[in-house]
């Protein structure tokens, strides 16, 4: 509990660090000793707050999306990105932005979000129908399934000349959040909450449908709530910022190494290590090549890709 | 009471279990017994709701096992499947919390925590309490297991193959907790047992089958007899009395 609440610090430092940094100049000093001309507030509430929330909510609500995921297909490396989730739902983001471009922000997401769910019922779908013995081919079949839908998108985006926009929704970045184009992330951050209340469901469904019947829960209607979450948040994360890759991986896969897969208590800790781990590759990115930004997708990759490396290796040598 | 009327189980165009009905009364411990194959296994999930049936019924204590809604069930009957790999990793209190489930969603009030110490202190796992299953031996995590179905507080108990993964010291522990749960409590256990010798040293009542039927239903002194079970294991099995219990020998 005492560890849980200083890793809450350390996320509010660095959200601290987040409002601070910037390409624009923003006297602190003279905002608070009231000197300031209200150049300083507006910069505030409307790009750094916003941004810095949204790097919070997102980081918090992808990686619990990972959790629930990991649970749901039982597999250690399942999450949106290694099960067809974010491709069916940048797939279905663009099929609305082509059939109907005035619908507006939130019947797109609720679109996308459809297309999400649908991708990740084919791919558990598939994952029934061939049976497999190494849970290291589970990603790899949901990274090829993902191959698939997005060489469909690509196509579509190509013919319709939108490859820009696929490729903003697959690669995380948070330099465009502004107040009034953030807030579809909050979404994301209620579900977070309904998942914390359910949480001891998915723990249950995590053990298998033949212990989740033994205990007079209906399986089906578990997963559905699970997979529902996953695909909403993804697609209120793509839609507002683009997709932030290996968060949902790496993070839960962390807290389960310290506290345990009990989802009651791995669920606040993957919430703010999400955050934590998104906002210091924000920073990161934001300072590295000041003035110039690199989008968080980018540092994301770099630094999860390792950190997914360890994992693998990890967990071979702990299997033998 | 469990009474399976007529239960038919088919994948495809093989029958696994081929309009079957069975009686198993109530208290005591009753082993299904029965070559590979012979559908033991299928007819548990069946009696436990888990497998859908295409065709007959199952009662539990006068309760239609499919009519009934599923946490009634649960709050009366428990089965534990056998190869029970978890990729989730929990502590042995966390996983035997989870049988107080039907009771409490979740949220264990202070009467379910006194049941997960006893199921806790009843399989012997006090000092193993907080270390992660993937920490235990396979052995140990049956245990926990059967802690947890216990925990359940049911006046039924259904394992498939509790032996399973045990050595001689554990396997012997295993059947006489099994034991002292239907005296203490007056539960009810059905066992899918292999080892015929086990289930005629612990067993109250036998079932057994044979490709998908019944062969035979009664007590130990009724089911381990020699004409029996060639019948039902196709092979000579000399059965001796020892110590005043059937002890069947097929060695050779």
């Amino acid at each position: 509990m005492r560890a849980l609440l200083l890793a809450v610090l350390v996320m509010l430092v660095l959200a601290c660090v987040s409002l601070l940094v910037g390409v624009t100049h923003m006297p602190v000093w003279a905002m608070l000793s009231g000197y300031d001309d209200g150049h300083a507030a507006r910069i505030l509430a409307i790009s750094r707050i916003p941004r810095t929330l949204a790097l919070v909510l997102a980081g918090a609500s992808m990686a619990i999306a990972g959790l629930i995921m990991q649970m749901m297909i039982r597999n250690r490396f399942a999450e949106p990105t290694t099960s067809g989730t974010v491709e069916a739902a940048s797939l279905g983001l663009l099929v609305v932005t082509i059939m109907a471009p005035e619908l507006p922000v939130m019947g797109k997401m609720l679109a996308a979000a459809a297309f999400a769910l649908a991708g990740t019922l084919l791919f558990v779908q598939l994952l029934r129908l061939v049976p497999l013995r190494d849970p290291l081919m589970v990603p790899l079949l949901g990274i090829m399934l993902g191959g698939v839908i997005h060489a469909v998108a690509t196509f579509i985006a190509y013919r319709f000349d939108l490859l820009q926009s696929l490729l903003a929704w697959t690669m995380g970045d948070f330099s465009g959040v502004l107040r009034g184009r953030y807030e579809l992330l909050w979404v994301g951050g209620l579900l977070a909450a309904v998942a914390w209340i359910a949480a001891d469901r998915f723990t249950v469904a995590g053990l298998g449908r033949d212990f989740t019947t033994n205990l007079g829960l209906n399986y089906k209607r578990v997963l559905a709530l699970g997979l529902v979450i996953v695909s909403m948040v993804t697609s209120a994360v793509i839609v507002t910022v683009g997709m932030i890759p290996f968060l949902g991986l790496i993070v839960p896969n962390v807290v389960s190494l310290t506290v345990g897969d009990n989802m009651r208590r791995a669920v606040p800790w993957v919430a703010v290590l999400g955050a934590i781990f998104v906002l210091s590759c924000d920073i990161l990115g934001r300072i590295i090549r000041a003035p110039y930004e690199i989008p968080l997708g980018t540092v994301v990759g770099v630094v999860g890709s390792a950190m997914f490396l360890w994992l693998v290796l990890r967990k071979r040598s702990h299997a033998a | 009471m469990i009474h399976a009327n007529e239960v038919t189980k088919r994948y495809g165009d093989a029958v696994v279990v081929d309009c079957l009905s069975v009686t198993i009364p109530k208290g005591g411990i009753t082993s299904i017994i029965g070559p590979n194959g012979a559908g033991k296994s299928t007819l548990l999930s069946m009696l436990a709701r888990l497998l859908k049936m295409d065709g007959g019924s199952v009662t539990v204590g006068g309760l239609d096992v499919t009519a009934t809604a599923s946490d009634v069930i649960a709050r009366r009957l428990a089965i534990l499947r056998q190869d029970n790999h978890l990729s989730a990793r929990l502590t042995v209190r966390d996983l035997v919390t989870f049988g107080r489930f039907p009771y409490s969603r979740g949220r264990p009030t202070l009467e379910d925590k006194a049941h997960v110490e006893r199921a806790l202190a009843y399989l012997d796992l006090g000092a193993l309490a907080d270390r992660y299953l993937d920490e235990l031996s396979g052995g140990q995590r049956q245990r926990a297991f059967v802690a947890m179905v216990l925990c359940q507080d049911t006046d039924y108990v259904l394992l498939d193959e509790p032996l399973n993964n045990l050595d001689m010291k554990h396997a012997q522990s295993m059947m006489k907790t099994l034991r002292r749960a239907t005296r203490d409590f007056g539960k009810t256990v059905v066992l899918v047992l292999h080892d015929i010798n086990f289930a005629s040293w612990y067993s109250d009542f036998v079932v057994a089958m044979k490709g998908g039927r019944l062969a035979a239903a009664g007590t130990v002194d009724e089911v381990i007899r020699e004409d029996m079970l060639r019948e039902i294991y196709g092979m000579d099995i000399h059965v001796h009395e020892v110590a005043g219990r059937r002890i069947a020998l097929y060695y050779e």
